[in-house]
């Protein structure tokens, strides 16, 4: 964008302006329209999103923060796109697997309608495949950590890779499976990559070495790389596999850690990620428990007026001293000086 | 200070603060779509209202294309700088989590950059409300706006430093924070204050670069009519936003306080603090949002970070609650309570309360004082 129209648009900046004409004709803010949602299983949702120019693309593997506005408040949650990073029609694919107690997971199921647009926020994430691909690589997934993989899967064939590749996942029941047809379509053409589907409830193994080798034509699994996405029991077994290989796992854990919400004065741990401090949970606001930990944030009235100690919290739980109410939502922004700790709390600060 | 009202007892001021912590809740925990939706579409009106304007500019050389213009941009400016600006900045849209409607982000269609605004206005001023001695928007560091203010013979000039101001109001804001008044007692010095001189060189420098030069270059021969209608609007703007902020808390009847009476205030206290020394303005619905809904300033001093089209249904039972802890609720047309204001900013020029009762001999060249400056104001 040029100086002069940025001094024409200024102070607000052009994608407020273009936003009114259309809320995805934003040139900075990446954004996505919904052109189809339909359901794979009873417990999940899929989506297929054109981006705007604004989106920069991904890496199979990675996730995208996603954003939407439910009764006039953003709420963002993270989700790795599950189609191919050379899809040729441009389109975004995420799968969400719903819960029942999911704000966000519920509405995008039910409420969300083609023709609605998402925000979004930049690819990020480690959990990406070498540049040299692997000659020969076992992609392992549990419940709703097939997305990351299966765009790995889908990103390998788009590539006309020819290592070989095995592909394994694990659900409780065959109705929760993930893309099962779609899997199977592409291994009908491909001698090099194996598929396997596995019910755990319905009589499926879990993952053991010997079942591992079984994919891979009885091969040592340490001769091949390993991207696992699911549970953490899940990673901790296939690392227990490789144990002799460490560096040839790729692992993303999908289990959000588990939230403790107190009642009063709860225990946990408060981390300061900019000034990688952690301390304890101890009494007080987070604006005095900062300062304490030798911290010095912005601040004006102590008392929940002038918002100037508002902070951002990735992630964690706070209470608000005026209404009792916690947050447990990550990225928000909460202030420091009418908020305690109900649980573990990772604020930027 | 002489008070009107009873003083109430410690424990019917922490009831009363029970009270407004309660209403507070109950509108916090009620926000959603609908207040959303009240400030895109504000937002949206606005955006619309500043294209609509400098386009219209555009086609300046024709009477009716400047004048519409020139209205379409003042309006666009003042729905910016007041019901989204300050209301933004406030927070009151923070729990929406939209980076666009972010506090900290937000930044105004004015000189006064949006960090300085945020510590002058929502922490100084809103927590040391109407203190003497703490609160600067009390005469903003120039006027003698109470009698509690010492006399200098500078202050003769407080009517003429009024009107400068209003007419240069954005710029009176934009330097609020520079506190000229301390650099002038030698309290601090120039030098100290780097950082936020040029962050104001830099925000201002952009404003009269967008207003002054980009603008009319791109309008090619109609350059002298953009210029002289962003000059108008900008002066619109500053007249205006002057007016309806000093009916905020200098009309008659809106009680200062010393920093002895706010030693160890309570949550109640401090309620209590900006009921009384607040005043609002009466008006239609239109006037409400053009005000930025300051009109509500008791409402807003209360709730500073509700959204403040909330404040008219708030202002109900505010009112409600006034009438049983038997206090005043100072409310009156623009009219008569910037008409006090005027007669304020008057009569404290002289030494004293400037009260004329005893002497009825100063009170004939105040009035005609008086009279003159209104008449500057209304005309500019």
């Amino acid at each position: 964008m040029s100086p002069l129209v940025d001094l024409l648009v200024g102070p607000h900046g052009i994608d407020r302006y273009l936003e009114l004409i259309r809320p995805d004709l934003t040139v900075r803010d990446a954004s996505a329209r919904a052109v189809a949602v339909h359901h794979q299983t009873k417990r999940s949702v899929t989506l297929t999103l054109r981006p705007n120019a604004a989106w920069t693309g991904f890496q199979a593997g990675q996730f995208a923060r996603i954003g939407v506005d439910i009764d006039g408040v953003r709420r963002t949650r993270t989700y790795s796109p599950s189609c191919s990073q050379h899809r040729a029609d441009g389109l975004l694919e995420l799968t969400v697997t719903t819960h029942p107690e999911g704000l966000v997971s519920r509405h995008l199921r039910h409420g969300l309608r083609p023709g609605q647009v998402l925000h979004l926020a930049e690819a990020q994430g480690d959990f990406v495949l070498p540049a040299r691909r692997p000659e020969r690589l076992v992609l392992i997934s549990g419940g709703s950590g097939v997305t990351p993989v299966i765009s790995m899967l889908r990103t390998l064939c788009d590539e006309g890779h020819q290592g070989d590749v095995a592909f394994v996942h694990y659900a409780r029941t065959a109705d929760d499976w993930l893309y099962q047809r779609e899997v199977e379509a592409l291994a009908a053409g491909r001698p090099n990559l194996t598929v396997d589907y596995v019910a755990t409830r319905e009589g499926g193994r879990h993952i053991d070495e010997r079942s591992v080798r079984a994919l891979i034509g009885g091969r040592d699994p340490a001769s091949a790389v390993a991207a696992v996405c699911g549970p953490p029991a899940l990673i901790e077994a296939v690392r227990a596999i490789w144990q002799h290989a460490p560096e040839r796992v790729l692992a993303e854990s999908f289990t959000p850690p588990s939230l403790n919400v107190g009642d009063t004065a709860a225990d946990g741990t408060l981390h300061f990620l900019r000034s990688e401090i952690a301390a304890p949970i101890a009494q007080g606001t987070l604006l005095e428990q900062a300062e304490a930990a030798g911290l010095t944030p912005d601040f004006g009235c102590r008392m929940g007026i002038c918002h100037t100690c508002t902070c951002r919290k990735t992630a964690g739980a706070v209470r608000d001293v005026r209404t009792g109410q916690v947050s447990t939502e990550e990225d928000v922004d909460i202030q420091l000086c009418v908020s305690v700790p109900a649980g573990d709390v990772a604020l930027e600060l | 200070m002489p008070t009107k009202h009873p003083e109430l007892t410690p424990d019917q001021i922490e009831e009363l603060g029970r009270e407004l912590d309660e209403l507070r809740n109950r509108v916090r925990a009620d926000l959603g779509d609908r207040d959303v939706e009240y400030i895109k579409r504000v937002i949206k009106a606005q955006r619309g209202l500043e294209v609509a304007g400098r386009g219209l500019l555009f086609a300046g050389f024709l009477p009716p294309a400047w004048l519409g213009g020139v209205m379409a941009l003042s309006l666009s400016k003042i729905l910016d700088n007041m019901e989204i600006g300050h209301n933004v900045m406030h927070g009151q849209y923070d729990w929406t989590n939209d980076p666009a409607l972010d506090s900290k982000r937000f930044e105004w269609d004015t000189a006064c950059p949006g960090d300085q605004w945020r510590h002058s206005h929502n922490y100084l001023h809103h927590t040391h409300t109407n203190v003497l001695g703490k609160d600067r928007d009390i005469g903003y560091g120039i006027l003698r706006m109470s009698e509690d203010q010492q006399w200098r013979p500078r202050d003769l000039g407080n009517p003429v430093y009024a009107t400068l101001l209003a007419l240069l109001f954005q710029w009176g804001v934009a330097v609020h924070d520079l506190e000229v008044e301390r650099i002038e007692s030698g309290e601090v010095k120039l030098s100290d204050k780097r950082d936020i001189l040029q962050a104001i060189w830099r925000k201002g420098r952009r404003q009269v670069l967008k207003d002054y030069l980009a603008f009319p270059l791109l309008a090619g021969p109609a350059a002298p009519f953009v210029a002289t209608g962003n000059l108008t609007a900008n002066l619109t703007r500053n007249v205006w936003s002057f007016m309806i902020i000093f009916c905020g808390h200098f009309p008659d009847g809106v009680e200062e306080f010393s920093e002895e009476e706010v030693e160890n205030e309570s949550r109640g206290g401090w309620y209590l603090r900006q009921m009384l020394g607040s005043a609002n303005l009466t008006g239609n619905r239109l006037f409400h949002i053009l005000s930025g809904n300051l009109s509500h300033q008791i409402e807003h001093h209360l709730f500073p970070d509700i959204p403040a089209h909330r404040y008219a249904e708030l202002a109900t039972e505010v009112r409600e609650i006034c009438e049983r802890y038997e206090l005043p609720y100072n409310s009156g047309p623009l009219h008569k309570q910037f008409g006090s204001v005027v007669r304020k900013i008057v009569r404290l020029a002289l030494p004293g309360s400037g009260s004329p009762e005893p002497q009825p001999e100063t009170a004939v060249p105040v009035e005609v004082e008086h009279s003159q400056n209104a008449r500057e104001l209304v005309a500019a």
